[in-house]
């Protein structure tokens, strides 16, 4: 019995590192330009799928793909920026929901006539290795190294390089920024491709152990709203604690309740922490 | 003010007297299926709107008032044999105090806070109840059959559930529009310019939001139960749909936020587009991407909505177009 929970507990723990990446993505649009991107569950999806392309039509690896999928993530998030964001920028909050919202739609009905709402799966299996008592897929643990790689490379960009000192800065204060010679427009876009390369990276690391559709981003896209609002919006450390802690849940609860009890506990939680506690577990950014 | 003499109070009610009773009249089964639907969305729309429009709050899980209220009303009605008009009010009534309870605490986050918290409320609530017994778990309720013998047959319990859909809708417009002419509905639109210098000037803000928030919610809970008893049945998929949610923030954004007009233009255009783009041999398959690009356009082009930019160009017609 404490095998078992202890084996669920770290598989939830391992997946709980992706689901940190896709929250991050979301928290750091939140916390550079106060967006929320409501297309952020299409853009994980449509990471699963250029990873599931390269790899049947091109051979590729899937975790040498993710490369090509984090390009094209960032190119997309700046095609968004500029067509469905930029304008909207400064509006009350409902015309940005509503614009990305937008895009959203665009997507899933152009992936929809596309790809078809077919379940499709990468076939690369790894085999498991065991640890003790503990028997853990190889994919999982890739992902999860590919997680945090992916968590200490934004880290050190967004600490040790120029344009990620200037992302910083606008998200402290545009007009000041601005008043120092950055380019805010160009760094808000940087921003928004980040936050869309993060989630088609974890989309990525996710079509290697799990089945998916175009629609599959959507339930991704909500645990990364509980995650970010756990760890505090804005707070990308909080993020990846935040998506560690619904890992775990979702490892426990299964050995309590049965398993579709699993959402009422998360988003309950959820809600609770928005009453008790707006500014997350960690404090907003 | 005299609201029976104002011309912006008319022409909406008008509008939908003079619709729900020519398809009374008509008496065709196709005809009032279209009616409903589109119907429907005009009163979850303008109920929305008397919460988006008013107090500039997004509720993007509005839904969770027509899914819940209509659970309940569908419960009373097939499980507990209790009459229509009772089971709705029940419906109507618990999702007005679900939303006094949830109002009271969430009402005190702002702009999006607010809109995460109101998805997380309805992901809540679809859950639970996929996974509460006397509601039938996942596979949902199925309505008894003698309920419909009360009203004299299946064909006719129809037609009783469409005029009371259509009184509904007339009752929402009316409602809707004595808030924006009160004392009350001023305070809400100066919350909605400024939270903060509205509080100052006297407004009791939080009292305010959580009253709109009740009515708001309360119309949603009858239509959801005169819905599932139409359909049928109701299933925990059906009922808390955040597509459905968001549909209703389109139909209000399109006709123009904060009029009365408005919601009703924006739900019979936008359910025309839709019935179109999925008809069409070109655009059936894009029918959501061709969808979200008018969408965009709109918000990114024309934010005020078709009834906003009206007024705006045309001055002398602000008066009939409230």
């Amino acid at each position: 019995m404490f095998s078992q929970m202890l084996s669920s507990l770290t598989d939830g723990l391992l997946l709980g590192f992706v689901y940190g990446v896709a929250a991050m993505g979301l928290t750091l649009i939140w916390g550079v330009m106060s967006v929320i991107n409501l297309a952020h569950g299409p853009v994980i999806a449509l990471g699963m799928f250029g990873t599931y392309l390269l790899f049947t039509h091109l051979g590729v690896n899937p975790y040498l793909g993710l490369v090509v999928v984090a390009v094209f993530g960032l190119a997309l998030g700046f095609v968004i920026y500029g067509a469905a964001v930029h304008r909207v920028i400064n509006a009350p909050h409902l015309s940005s929901l509503l614009a990305t919202f937008s895009v959203n739609m665009i997507i899933i009905g152009l992936g929809t006539a596309i790809f078809s709402t077919s379940p499709q799966n990468i076939d690369f299996p790894l085999g498991s290795v065991e640890i003790g008592f503990l028997t853990l897929p190889v994919t999982r643990l890739l992902a999860t190294v590919g997680a945090v790689l992916f968590t200490a490379a934004l880290y050190l960009f967004l600490y040790f390089t120029r344009p990620g000192k200037a992302i910083r800065a606008v998200a402290n204060n545009r007009r000041a920024a601005e008043l120092m010679g950055i380019p805010s427009s160009l760094v808000l876009a940087l921003s928004f491709g980040l936050g869309t390369m993060l989630a088609a990276v974890a989309g990525g690391l996710i079509s290697t152990f799990f089945p998916f559709t175009i629609l599959s981003g959507g339930p991704y896209e909500l645990k990364s709203f509980v995650i970010c609002v756990l760890g505090g919006l804005g707070n990308p450390l909080g993020a990846l604690l935040g998506g560690l802690i619904l890992g775990g849940l979702e490892g426990l609860i299964p050995a309590f309740m049965p398993v579709s009890w699993v959402p009422v506990v998360e988003f309950g939680l959820f809600v609770l922490v928005l009453l008790l506690r707006p500014s997350g577990l960690l404090g907003a950014k | 003010m005299k609201f029976w003499r104002q011309p912006g109070f008319w022409l909406p009610v008008a509008i939908v007297l003079l619709w729900g009773g020519a398809v009374l009249a008509l008496r065709q089964d196709t005809i009032r299926e279209t009616a409903f639907t589109v119907l429907m969305f005009v009163a979850l729309a303008s109920s929305l709107n008397i919460l988006l429009g008013y107090t500039g709050y997004v509720s993007f899980g509005h839904i969770v008032f027509f899914g819940l209220g209509g659970y309940t009303g569908f419960y009373l009605l097939s499980e507990q044999g209790w009459p229509l008009y009772l089971a709705a009010v029940a419906g109507g009534l618990l999702s007005a105090l679900i939303a006094l309870l949830v109002g009271l605490a969430v009402l005190r986050l702002r702009g999006a806070y607010f809109a995460l918290a109101t998805i997380g409320i309805n992901e809540a609530a679809r859950a639970f109840v996929s996974n509460f017994g006397p509601f039938g778990a996942a596979t949902g309720l199925f309505v008894n059959f003698s309920a419909y013998e009360k009203y004299g047959g299946a064909s006719q319990a129809l037609w009783t559930t469409f005029t009371f859909l259509w009184l509904t809708t007339l009752a929402v417009l009316v409602v809707s529009f004595l808030v924006k002419h009160s004392r009350f509905g001023l305070g809400l639109l100066a919350i909605r310019e400024d939270e903060d210098a509205a509080m100052v000037m006297g407004v009791r803000a939080p009292r305010a939001k959580t009253i709109t928030y009740v009515i708001s919610a309360f119309f949603p809970g009858i239509i959801g139960t005169l819905y599932f008893f139409k359909n049928g049945n109701v299933e925990p998929g059906d009922a808390f749909q955040l597509h459905m949610s968001i549909e209703m923030l389109v139909m209000v954004m399109l006709g123009g936020m904060g009029t009365l007009l408005g919601p009703i233009l924006g739900a019979v255009g936008y359910q025309g587009l839709r019935g179109y783009l999925l008809t069409s041999p070109i655009f059936k398959d894009l029918h959501l991407a061709v969808a979200g690009l008018i969408l965009l356009l709109i918000i990114l082009f024309v934010p005020a909505g078709a009834v906003g930019w009206v007024r705006h160009r045309f001055r002398g017609l602000s008066r009939v177009l409230e």
